[in-house]
C-alpha cells in the first residue's frame, strides 16, 4: 500500500465548487507533480467543510492546516512554501474578524471547534468516492450489528434514542418505523426524501455529496426493521454531484455485498433505486413525493390514510429525510444513551443548519440540539459583516418564523423554537441585518410560495396569491388597517383549511413578523414609510 | 469482493484506517523536518524520505513527519526534532538519509536518544 507524508484536502462540495475548487485541484495535482512530490503528497476531493463563506477552502494534514479562499495562483506558493519547505502560508489562514493573526488549524478555528459533529462526522474528512474511507470510519459496522439483532429490536433501538425526523415535521422516527413494520402487507418501501427544496437550506445536498454512504447505510438499517426491500431516494434534479457521487457510492456498496442479496449472509436483501424529480417545491410533501414518483402529478394526497400503511403504489411505505437517516449507524453503533447525552430531553441529538444570509461564517454546520441562536450567530456564524445590527433571524426556511433580537436567546431545538412562534423546520438558517425591511422580505417569501403552491386546494391556492397582493400592497404603502384584519382571516383560513404543509405554514412569516415587528407594520401602514428604507414610496422620500 | 461477516468488515477496516490515519491524529508523535533552502541544500529531503519509508516499513502508526523552515542553525542541516508527548523535544543535526533509519529504530521505537547526533534538547514548557 503506498503511503503519503501528507494529503491535502480539497472541497469538493457545491458552494467551493462554485468558487473554483475544481481548478484549484487541478491545478494542485499539476504543480505537486512538477514539483516531483506526487509520491509523498496525496490530493484528496472531499466533501464540505462548511465554512463556504471562506470558500474554496484546502486542509493540508498531518499539521491539518486551513487555508481559505484558495486560487488556483496560490497553489504554487502553497507547494513551494508549505508542501517542501513546510512553511505555512500565513495569508491564507482564516481570520476572524477581530483578528490580526490567522488561525493555523481548523481544529483552532471557532467555527469548528464549538460544533458537534454526528451526521457530519467524515465531511470534510473522507473521501466521499471511497468506500475504503467510509469503512476506516466504523462505516457499515452498524448495518453488520443491526442484522445481527430482531427487527423490532433495531426500531426500540431508534425509539429510545428519541430520534425526531430532521426532515421539517420531527416526527418521531422510531415510530414511523413502527407502524409502517406493523402495517400489513408482503412488499414494503423505504424512501429517502432528498427532494430538498426549502429556500435557503442545502444541509441534505452536502451531506450526501461528503459522505453518501451512511446515508446508504442508515437506509439499509432503517429497511430492514421495516421490512423493506426495496429502496429510493427520490432526488431534487438539480443535485447532480450528489447523485454522480450517491450512484458511485451504490455500485461501492454492491461490490462489496452491502447492498444486494443476502447481506452479510443473513438472509436479508435490500437494493435502491435513485429518481429524480424536476424541482417542484411540494414534493418534498411525502405524498406528493410518492405521487410524482408513480408518474402522476405531484400534489399531496388526502390524509389518512399516512404512507405508513397506504404509500407508494399502495404499499406501506416509510418515507424519511437525508439526515435523519445519516444519524441511524451512530445511534446503533454507538447506542440510544449517548445519542440521548447530546442535544436536549425532548430533542436528543444534533441538528444540521446551514447558515446563511448577513453572516460572517456563512456556511453548513452541526450543533446539539438547543444550542441558542446568539451562540451560533455570534461564536459559530462569526457575528454579523460590516459592524451593521442584527435584526432578524428566520429559522425553518420560509415555512418557519421570524424571530427578532429579543429572542436570540432561544434554545435551538423543535419544541423551543415552536414555543417562541417559529419552527426548526428543515435547518434553515438565515440572517438579516438592519439594512432589509421586514414588508420587503416577506413580500419576497409569499412570491415564493404563490409560485410553489401546486394549485390543488383552493385555500392555499388562492391563499398565497391573495396574501402575497396584501402584503404587497403594504410596501406600496396603499394598505389600511382592513387588510391587516383581511390578513389575519386569510391566514386563520389556510392555516385550517389547506390540504398540507405548504398551504398551511405560508401565512408563517407574515404572522411572526406582524408579532414581532408591529412597528414596521405600522410605519408603512400608518406613516407611509419603510424604516429601512428600502420599499418603493419610501424611496422617493429619501 | 463481496463481505460476508463482521469479521470480514474488521479486517478491511484495519487495512482501511491506515490510509487515513494521517488526517484523525491530534497527540502521538511528530518528526519535524528542517526544510528551508539551508536544509534543502544539505539533504534534508532525502532524509525526509528516508523516514517517512522507514516509518512505513516498521508500520509506525501514531508517528508524522512534518516540516518545518529555517531554525536558523543552517551550519548543522539538516535538522529534524522529534517531540513525543511528554517528553522534551529532541534536535538533532547534521542528518543523513542513515542516520535518521537508525534513529527511528533507537529513538522512535525504542526510545533511546542517540546522544552522539542531538545538538539540541529543550522541554515544551508545560
Amino acid at each position: 500500500m503506498e503511503f503519503f507524508r501528507s494529503h491535502v484536502l480539497v472541497c469538493s462540495g457545491v458552494n467551493c465548487s462554485f468558487r473554483g475548487s475544481r481548478s484549484v485541484r487541478a491545478a494542485l495535482v499539476e504543480e505537486i507533480r512538477a514539483q516531483g512530490l506526487d509520491k509523498e503528497v496525496r490530493v484528496i476531493e472531499t466533501g464540505c467543510f462548511g465554512l463556504c463563506e471562506a470558500g474554496p477552502v484546502m486542509v493540508i494534514y498531518p499539521e491539518a492546516v486551513h487555508y481559505c479562499r484558495v486560487v488556483p495562483d496560490d497553489v504554487k506558493e502553497i507547494v513551494e512554501e508549505h508542501l517542501r519547505k513546510g512553511r505555512i502560508v500565513d495569508r491564507l489562514l482564516y481570520k476572524g474578524e477581530a483578528q490580526v493573526k490567522g488561525v493555523q488549524t481548523w481544529r483552532q478555528i471557532d467555527f469548528y471547534s464549538r460544533q458537534k459533529r454526528v451526521v457530519l462526522r467524515n465531511c470534510g474528512l473522507i473521501d466521499p468516492d471511497s468506500i475504503d474511507e467510509y469503512i476506516a470510519r466504523e462505516g457499515y459496522e452498524a448495518l453488520g450489528r443491526a442484522l445481527r439483532m430482531q427487527p423490532m429490536e433495531v426500531i426500540q433501538a431508534v425509539k429510545d434514542s428519541g430520534l425526531r425526523g430532521r426532515g421539517g415535521a420531527g416526527f418521531p422516527t422510531g415510530l414511523k418505523w413502527d407502524f409502517t413494520a406493523r402495517a400489513a402487507g408482503d412488499q414494503k418501501y423505504l424512501i429517502c426524501n432528498a427532494d430538498e427544496g426549502e429556500p435557503g437550506t442545502f444541509k441534505d445536498r452536502l451531506i450526501l455529496e461528503g459522505d453518501p454512504h451512511s446515508v446508504i447505510e442508515g437506509m439499509a438499517i432503517a429497511a430492514y426493521a421495516i421490512g423493506a426491500s426495496k429502496g429510493f431516494i427520490y432526488f431534487r434534479g438539480e443535485y447532480k454531484l450528489s447523485i454522480d457521487r450517491l450512484t458511485h457510492a451504490l455500485e461501492q456498496a454492491r461490490a462489496y455485498g452491502l447492498l444486494g442479496k443476502n447481506i452479510f449472509d443473513s438472509g436479508f436483501s435490500f437494493d435502491i433505486e435513485i429518481k429524480v424529480g424536476a424541482g417542484a417545491y411540494v414534493c418534498g410533501e411525502e405524498t406528493a413525493l410518492i405521487n410524482s414518483m408513480e408518474g402522476k402529478r405531484g400534489e399531496p394526497r388526502f390524509k389518512p390514510p399516512y404512507p405508513a400503511s397506504v404509500g407508494l403504489w399502495g404499499k406501506p411505505t416509510c418515507v424519511n429525510n437525508v439526515e435523519t437517516l445519516a444519524n441511524i449507524p451512530s445511534i446503533i453503533r454507538q447506542g440510544a444513551d449517548w445519542f440521548r447525552s447530546i442535544g436536549t430531553a425532548k430533542c436528543p441529538g444534533t441538528k444540521v443548519f446551514t447558515l446563511t444570509g448577513n453572516i460572517n461564517n456563512a456556511g453548513l454546520i452541526e450543533v446539539p440540539m438547543g444550542i441558542t441562536l446568539r451562540e451560533v450567530v455570534y461564536d459559530i456564524g462569526g457575528g454579523i459583516p460590516h459592524g451593521r445590527a442584527f435584526k432578524m433571524a428566520q429559522t425553518g426556511g420560509t415555512s418557519g418564523g421570524c424571530l427578532p433580537e429579543a429572542l436570540l436567546d432561544v434554545p435551538m431545538d423543535i419544541d423551543s423554537l415552536a414555543t417562541a412562534g417559529s419552527a426548526l423546520g428543515s435547518g434553515a438558517l438565515m440572517i438579516m441585518d438592519d439594512s432589509h425591511c421586514i414588508i420587503d422580505v416577506v413580500k419576497c417569501f409569499l412570491q415564493f410560495f404563490r409560485h410553489e403552491s401546486c394549485g390543488q386546494c383552493t385555500p392555499c391556492r388562492e391563499g398565497t396569491q391573495r396574501l402575497y397582493e396584501l402584503v404587497d400592497k403594504i410596501s406600496r404603502m396603499e394598505a389600511t388597517e382592513k387588510d391587516v384584519e383581511l390578513i389575519r382571516r386569510l391566514a386563520r383560513t389556510m392555516e385550517d383549511a389547506s390540504l398540507c404543509a405548504l398551504g398551511q405554514t405560508a401565512p408563517f412569516p407574515v404572522l411572526t413578523t406582524m408579532r414581532f415587528f408591529p412597528e414596521e407594520y405600522e410605519a408603512h401602514i400608518v406613516h407611509g414609510m419603510c424604516p429601512a428604507g428600502v420599499c418603493a414610496a419610501a424611496s422617493q422620500i429619501a | 469482493m463481496k463481505m460476508k461477516s463482521l469479521d470480514e468488515l474488521k479486517k478491511l477496516r484495519e487495512k482501511a484506517q491506515e490510509t487515513i490515519r494521517l488526517r484523525e491524529q491530534e497527540e502521538g508523535t511528530k518528526i519535524v523536518v528542517g526544510m528551508g533552502t539551508c536544509g534543502i541544500a544539505a539533504g534534508a529531503r532525502e532524509v525526509m524520505l528516508a523516514l517517512v519509508d522507514e516509518l512505513q516499513k516498521k508500520n509506525l502508526k501514531d508517528v508524522v513527519v512534518t516540516q518545518t523552515g529555517c531554525a536558523g542553525l543552517c551550519e548543522k542541516e539538516p535538522l529534524v526534532d522529534v517531540i513525543r508527548p511528554g517528553e522534551p523535544k529532541i534536535t538533532y543535526g547534521y542528518m543523513t538519509a542513515e542516520k535518521a533509519r537508525s534513529m527511528v529504530t533507537s529513538h522512535i521505537v525504542n526510545g533511546q536518544v542517540i546522544g552522539e547526533y542531538v545538538i539540541a534538547r529543550e522541554d515544551s514548557g508545560d
